[in-house]
């Protein structure tokens, strides 16, 4: 199936994919790269708080949250298709 | 070889929410200490244990996701390790998300400090599918790798001896060396050469770390090499410049990143081929996904958060009523103990006014921190905390704040009645430094319950139609401004983007007893030992304040002739019973009227002698500033009163308004004085409000923002800073109503 590349913020709830890129440095870099966030790795949205901000994802067998401008650094390699 | 009687060094180390306080807690049990690191707020927690006749010493390091250096913690961490050398360090790892906690045991690979691993929360790995091969990942990290479940104290022993004989047979450090890629690889192994032939920082780390460190850009080790040999230093931040370039150009990337993906492929590689194994998909849904369907539902979840927390504020100040009465009563009983032994004088005012009355503000404030730290403990051992921070955090940060801001905010008084002090303590659950400060600088706004009788009498006095309306408003007005003065502090002294977020929702828990008593009398006993001590000797300086210098001879002598006056003005036979019984109930109207008299003059002179106090010729020289806001002299010495505790505001005014303590506890007389006097409007009553709201938070609480920010400089801020916002706010109502002719 065809892949196609998007930011973390633009997952829907359940979409699952497989990081592509972490285009955060300094502190933040460190941060995501500590939390195992790395390229190749596998995530799932598990939701959205409720007001949409901040995102929750399942990844290695825990639940991280991330703030949706700390998202919109993460590119994820997803499969096309509705 | 080490002597038997010596104490062994052992650190416990792991990520947050992977078992490490319970484990501590199994361990040492009640054998502990927590102290503060000097100068910074992460809590150093010490306990002991002792193993054949071997006495060891563990310390608790605070849980990190790595040894970088960017938090405080992971720099107290790496610290402790690299100067302390413990023998050992028991690194724990959560088996039910073991790549990630592997992450931290790879970086003590790379600093070749002895390890030994407690693989924790077997039973939780095993309901969810997740086996693991201990054997083989012992072999492959070439570690011991002991199975514990630290909630039933399983595999503890084992552990305790299998550190034992650890330390003795590895003394040395032992780094190992992973393949970071071959540009990075190429880069160290020159590094490595460079370190070794200078002897550059190799008394502190091994070679290759530094080298490494240079590589991920770590401020900390490059301000070392630059103090201990200049020219290396310069020479290795040059060879980490062209490797960063390097990548920049070729990859899009960096070396710091480079080398975690390569630590994370460290870490895949020793799992693979039989270590984890998994009984069920990976996409299956746990008890806590379950539950938190509904627990952050976008429609239920803000629905049970508030539940919730009003719960914990319906506890914490529910249930601490009774026992903060008894103390209360404890206190008045000692008082009027004292009352009757101690003979008439200074020595007596001081220890009733001074020294019981400021135990009894420290010690009145116990029942409520430790049902406050109870209340927060379960929620966040149980998990619920982290996901308060991640529902809410949006509407924090706009302000500057963090979504876990809410539970300060909420105990400082957030729903009109908490108390700023144990507020101010519940700011630890923040990690992120900025936004922490922020938060206990601005907690104190909150309306709590000292100044609520406050407000209730100015309310009773002035707005008496819509009293449940006005209050409400405060709230709403006291929380709009704690979150603006949070965004000007944000923007202005502690300006600085927001810290990352990041926050790991752990799976729901159920906190254990052990824990919950531990972590609650911890902080209870910090709170008593270090804050009791401030709060003491303030209170006692405010008694002086408000007490000396006394009236002189000549003003008491007049006040004594005149109640001499009217005792002698009564028939013989009843001055007896004017002096003896002063309270007595059933009197002619003769007598009673004689002793009301005398009241008058009592109060007369408890006004002058406050008037010639300290406090009052300092509330007098403030009536120049206070003018604008409307307050007499009056006011500001029962403002100035304040400043020891708000309860103080209603005491010190019914004094200055010549009203009996007996009297001034019922504030109905104390408000229709106030309503009556034709100085007050209820536009002057707003300004009041308005600055009782926000002006210099209490002593006690002071004391504790002092502790919490590990500074003097934020208490004094705290009290310049309110008590400016206040009087420029009380100043702008009192103006602009009389300008606009608004209630006056």
């Amino acid at each position: 199936m065809a892949k196609k590349t998007i930011l973390l913020r633009h997952m829907a709830e359940g979409q699952a994919g497989l990081i592509y890129q972490v285009k955060a440095q300094g502190e933040l870099g460190r941060r995501i790269r500590d939390m195992g966030l790395v390229p190749g790795t596998r995530i799932q949205v598990q939701g959205r708080a409720p007001l949409k901000d901040p995102v929750a994802i399942r990844t290695r067998d825990f639940t991280l949250t991330l703030r949706n401008n700390e998202a919109d650094l993460i590119h994820v390699e997803v499969e096309c298709g509705e | 070889m080490k002597e038997k009687h010596e104490e062994r060094l052992v650190a416990l180390a792991g990520n947050p929410n992977c078992g490490k306080s319970t484990l501590f807690n199994a361990i040492t049990g009640a054998r502990q200490h927590v102290s503060n690191y000097p100068g910074i707020t992460v809590e150093k927690k010490e306990g002991y244990y002792s193993l054949n006749g071997q006495q060891f010493r563990l310390v608790d390091l605070p849980g990190t996701y790595s040894l970088t250096a960017y938090s405080p913690e992971e720099l107290v961490a790496r610290d402790l390790l690299v100067q302390d050398r413990p023998e050992v360090v028991v690194n724990i790892v959560d088996a039910s998300n073991l790549e990630r906690n592997l992450y931290l045991t790879t970086q003590f690979l790379e600093l070749g400090i002895p390890v030994v691993v407690a693989l924790n929360m077997m039973d939780v790995a095993a309901s969810r599918g997740i086996e693991i091969d201990v054997d083989k990942l012992a072999q492959r990290l070439g570690l011991p790798v002991i199975a514990t479940v630290a909630r039933s104290g399983k595999g503890k022993d084992l552990l305790l001896q299998t550190v034992a004989n650890f330390a003795a047979s590895h003394s040395n450090w032992a780094p190992i060396r992973i393949s970071y890629g071959s540009d990075v690889d190429l880069a160290l192994d020159s590094m490595e050469r460079e370190i070794l032939t200078a002897q550059f920082l190799t008394d502190r780390y091994p070679a290759r770390w530094t080298g490494l460190k240079y590589l991920e850009a770590d401020e900390p080790i490059m301000n070392q090499g630059r103090q201990c040999n200049p020219q290396v230093a310069t020479r290795l931040e040059e060879m980490a410049n062209r490797l960063t370039e390097h990548m920049q150009k070729t990859l899009d990337s960096y070396p710091e990143a480079i080398i975690a993906d390569h630590r994370y492929g460290f870490i895949a590689a020793l799992l693979k081929d039989g270590v984890v194994g998994r009984s069920q998909g990976i996409d299956r849904l746990y008890l806590s996904d379950r539950i938190d369907r509904v627990a952050t539902n976008r429609f239920f979840g803000p629905l049970l958060m508030l539940a919730i927390l009003y719960a914990v504020y319906q506890v914490t100040f529910e249930y601490s009523e009774i026992p903060v009465r008894w103390l209360e009563t404890g206190f008045a009983w000692l008082s009027s103990l004292m009352e009757r032994l101690l003979p008439p004088g200074p020595l007596k005012s001081l220890v009733i006014s001074g020294i019981i009355a400021g135990a009894g503000g420290v010690l009145g404030f116990v029942p409520l921190i430790i049902l406050m730290f109870l209340a927060i403990a379960v929620l966040e051992d149980s998990g619920y905390l982290s996901r308060v921070a991640y529902m809410l955090d949006r509407v924090f940060r706009t302000f500057g704040l963090h979504g876990s801001s809410v539970m300060a905010y909420i105990v400082s008084g957030g729903i009109a009645g908490g108390c700023a002090v144990p507020g101010v303590m519940a700011t630890r659950t923040l990690r992120s430094s900025r936004e922490r400060l922020a938060t206990l600088l601005t907690a104190p706004f909150m309306n709590c319950g000292a100044k609520l009788p406050v407000f209730a009498m100015l309310i009773a006095a002035f707005f008496p139609a819509k009293r449940a309306l006005v209050m409400f408003l405060l709230t709403l007005f006291s929380w709009c401004a704690a979150l603006l003065l949070a965004k000007l502090i944000r923007s202005t002294i502690l300006r600085g983007p927001s810290t990352p977020f990041l926050l790991e929702l752990p799976p729901y828990r159920l906190p254990t007893f052990k824990g919950l008593f531990i972590h609650t009398w911890e902080r209870t006993w910090q709170y008593i030992q270090k804050a009791g001590t401030t709060i003491l000797a303030i209170s006692v300086l405010l008694w002086a304040l408000m007490n000396y210098p006394s009236l002189p001879e000549d003003q008491k002598h007049a006040f004594d002739m005149e109640r001499q006056s009217i005792t002698t003005s009564l028939p013989e036979e009843l001055r007896e019973t004017v002096i003896i019984d002063r309270n007595g109930a059933q009197l002619s109207a003769q007598i009673a009227e004689a002793q009301r008299q005398i009241r008058e003059v009592d109060h007369a002179e408890a006004l002058n002698a406050l008037k010639h106090s300290f406090a009052g010729r300092l509330g007098i020289a403030l009536e120049r500033l206070s003018r604008w806001c409307g307050f007499d002299w009056r006011i500001n010495i029962a403002l100035v009163g304040g400043f020891a505790a708000k309860e103080v505001i209603i005491s010190a005014l019914g004094t200055a308004y010549s009203l009996g303590k007996t009297e001034a506890d019922k504030s109905t007389s104390l408000s229709q004085r106030m309503a009556s006097d034709p100085q007050w409007s209820p536009l002057s009553a707003f300004a009041l409000i308005a600055f009782i709201m926000l002006y210099a938070p209490c002593f006690a609480t002071v004391a504790c923002i002092i502790k919490e920010s590990g500074s003097w400089k934020w208490g004094i801020f705290s009290m310049v800073f309110n008590s400016t916002v206040a009087f420029m706010a009380a100043a702008l109502i009192y103006q602009g109503g009389r300008w606009l002719g608004i209630g006056t």
